[in-house]
């Protein structure tokens, strides 16, 4: 699936050895020593991809790992994306933790077979006897001017299918120990990397260990008024329209989901039984979306709480769009802000 | 329609189904043949031996209409005949070494029988109680595959597993470990079938796709899948590949065991094309007269694997009347067992759906489970009367 419009150009300098507390590193750098420590601690674990190896990935989250771990865990593998799934699913037979990387979230259609099909349902069709712990990691998301099928937002697909957990880290703190946490889990575990911050710094403890798991929420800003719900991508954005809101009087409650599936209902509810209010937020269409879940539990948890109907914001029922005008189909700072608005006004 | 189209009657001839430049070791009438690459294959084969893939393939037989029977009777939800693939099979089968891994597709009742799988769990998934049925990992055999090819990758990953494990080349017979693939005609136009020749070509892993050409995938003949012989697939990836006749237990052990001492000492994929027929309905659900002519059912029962081996021991004076007497006895206990067996399979109990979907706690699916067992313990009657249904 891949073309040279792939080869995305990340200038990266030569990465010295970090230090342990503090680093102010990339989201992109931050899952690469999440996915190395993984790697040093666990001799099952590998990696596969297309030009994951020596390339480093088309984003270079793998830079340098193969040169450190060899080409037998860290595996330039053919353009194949169901040989890698599927064959991703044999090596864990065999008792190793394969992490696939998909190169775009608009290429994992043709592997989209062994995941639903095989990947989620083996270990309930072998009566638990057989576990699958595969990582598949997918940059997604929009707002980098890519070409066609290279800003996509699949989430839901997975989301709908039992036997997957499906997760998206929304900071370089978060997917350090997420990445983590993927792979020690005995479940397949779908990956949302928002490509679209690979590139964004924070301070991450390096000697972090995953805390809140994959089944949690996190209330990332505090408030009163309206909670917004969001999830990789969109939770910068969620947080940003927070502090925008704060500006005009309004207290905005941020969920960061973390997790699709299971959605934490009890955090959600509990911050909407709280305001009231809630709106929805992500980038993938709203229509029978990761929203829509979030919309009706809330409905069912919280219906005497809630004094206007849950919003949703996201990208519309239409293929993703060019780049030239990606921003008017991406849920904007200014259009989470005329949904809290209208919610409020309600 | 090409000319080759086997539905015609008679023998077939060219393209894919040609049956030129297939290993033989025994003629349909049972007679053995040279072969100068295969005969050493199988020169330490006792008669002993042989009566036991006789019996083996008789058994496997009557399993097969024992459940073809069930179905009928309302025990079976739906079962798939292995008849007439028995040599292909039990031949391959008893090739494997205890520590190999096998990946079956779904009617490989042989080789699961030479794997140690009680052929009585093999019927939980046609009877609707299980989507499995038994211990893949104890059994060296995997569960069965019902959407096609997609475990041709598996088994490939596997491979590549072995291979880390450091399992492949050591010379220790114990300890050096091959992968099988079993699959049909009609699997290798699956896209994860060709993409399993890649991985397993480029990483040089010890594999060996067994494709059984049964002639039929349902009603398609094998011309609606390719215009060469199958084995050509392994050819184009650079695998090397072979045409057995499948219906020859010998020829069919012989090139198996060549395909895994190449696996296991690090030589790599092959890939087998087994030439054989499914006499039977593709399922118990399927019509055959709908698609193919009774002559050319005659044409393959003439070439009955187990009328073959039978033949060739009855000349050699290695099968007594007494002892084809005594493998039909065994077969008759074992229709008997899995009549009994089958029939006392019960029902699992409702809330066993919500087990296994996840190896750690899922909030969604443990919320489901308990409004599902609140909703059922409601009927306050469904206690006295088993069920509110």
């Amino acid at each position: 699936m891949s073309t040279t419009l792939d080869a995305v150009h990340v200038p990266t300098a030569a990465s010295p050895a970090p230090s342990r507390v503090g680093q102010k590193i990339t989201f992109a750098k931050a899952i690469n020593l999440g996915l190395r420590r993984a790697l040093e601690q666990d001799p099952k674990v590998l990696l596969m991809g297309e030009d994951i190896g020596r390339l480093g990935g088309v984003f270079r989250v793998t830079d340098g790992l193969q040169k450190d771990f060899g080409e037998d865990r860290v595996v330039d593998t053919p353009l194949a994306e169901s040989g890698i799934v599927g064959t991703a699913i044999g090596l864990a037979m065999r008792g190793y933790r394969p992490v696939c990387e998909i190169q775009f979230d608009g290429f994992i259609f043709p592997a989209f077979d062994q995941i639903t099909t095989q990947l989620a349902k083996m270990h309930y069709r072998s009566n638990g006897r057989l576990t699958l712990p595969v990582v598949i990691r997918v940059p997604f998301g929009g707002g980098i001017g890519a070409v066609e099928h290279h800003s996509e937002s699949p989430e839901a697909l997975f989301a709908h299918t039992a036997g997957l957990r499906v997760v998206s880290p929304s900071t370089p703190g978060e997917a350090y120990t997420m990445i983590q946490a993927a792979i020690a889990s005995p479940d397949p575990v779908l990956f949302f990397e928002p490509k679209g911050r690979y590139w964004e710094k924070a301070d991450v403890d390096l000697d972090g260990e995953p805390s809140l798991g994959l089944n949690k929420a996190r209330v990332a800003r505090a408030g009163t008024d309206v909670t917004i719900v969001a999830y990789g991508p969109t939770v910068l954005t969620a947080l940003k329209a927070a502090e925008a809101a704060a500006a005009e009087g309004t207290s905005v409650e941020v969920v960061d989901l973390r997790a699709i599936s299971p959605i934490d209902v009890d955090t959600v509810a509990g911050s909407v039984r709280k305001t009231g209010r809630c709106v929805v937020v992500h980038e993938a269409p709203v229509a029978y979306g990761a929203g829509a879940e979030v919309a009706a539990r809330v409905t069912e948890e919280c219906f005497f709480h809630l004094q206007a109907p849950v919003l949703r914001v996201g990208g519309f029922h239409a293929p993703y769009p060019v780049a030239k005008i990606e921003h008017d189909y991406l849920p904007s700072l200014d259009r989470v802000l005329d949904a809290v608005d209208r919610s409020l006004a309600y | 329609m090409s000319p080759t189209d086997p539905s015609t009657d008679g023998p077939p001839t060219g393209g894919p189904s040609t049956d030129d430049g297939l290993v033989q070791l025994l003629t349909p009438q049972g007679e053995r043949v040279s072969h100068p690459d295969y005969d050493a294959r199988v020169a330490h084969l006792t008669a002993e031996d042989l009566r036991g893939m006789y019996r083996d393939m008789v058994l496997v037989r009557r399993f097969d209409t024992e459940s073809t029977s069930l179905q009928r009777q309302g025990e079976l939800a739906l079962f798939a005949q292995a008849l007439g693939q028995e040599a292909a099979q039990i031949g391959s089968g008893r090739a494997l070494a205890a520590q190999d891994h096998v990946f079956p597709s779904y009617r490989e009742h042989g080789v699961a029988h030479t794997r140690g799988v009680d052929l009585a769990e093999v019927l939980r998934l046609f009877r609707g109680i299980d989507h499995g049925g038994w211990d893949p990992v104890a059994n060296g055999f995997h569960l069965y595959t019902l959407v096609i090819g997609s475990h041709a990758l598996h088994a490939t990953g596997y491979a590549m597993g072995v291979q880390r494990d450091g399992r492949v080349g050591t010379g220790d017979p114990q300890r050096d470990t091959a992968v099988a693939v079993y699959f049909g005609d009609g699997a290798t136009s699956q896209g994860d079938v060709s993409e399993a020749l890649v991985f397993a070509a480029v990483n040089n892993a010890p594999l060996v796709f067994f494709c059984q050409n049964n002639q039929w995938a349902i009603s398609e003949p094998t011309t609606r899948q390719t215009r060469v012989p199958l084995s050509h697939r392994g050819t184009g990836f650079g695998i090397p590949s072979v045409r057995v006749d499948g219906n020859d237990v010998l020829a069919s052990y012989a090139v198996m065991s060549e395909a895994l001492e190449r696996a296991r000492s690090g030589g790599g994929p092959t890939f087998v094309e087994a030439f054989t027929y499914r006499m039977g309905a593709h399922t118990t659900s399927d019509d055959p007269t709908r698609y193919r002519s009774s002559a050319e059912e005659e044409h393959w029962r003439q070439r009955d694997p187990i009328d073959r081996l039978a033949a060739h021991l009855r000349a050699s004076g290695e099968l007594s009347p007494e002892l084809e007497a005594q493998v039909a006895a065994d077969a008759d206990a074992l229709g008997e067992r899995i009549r009994a067996e089958v029939r006392a399979m019960g029902r699992p109990e409702s809330a066993s759906m919500f087990e296994h979907v996840y190896a750690t706690a899922h909030p969604t699916v443990d919320a489901e489970r308990a409004w599902f067992e609140a909703y059922e313990s409601s009927f306050l009657d469904s206690a006295a009367e088993g069920s509110h249904r």
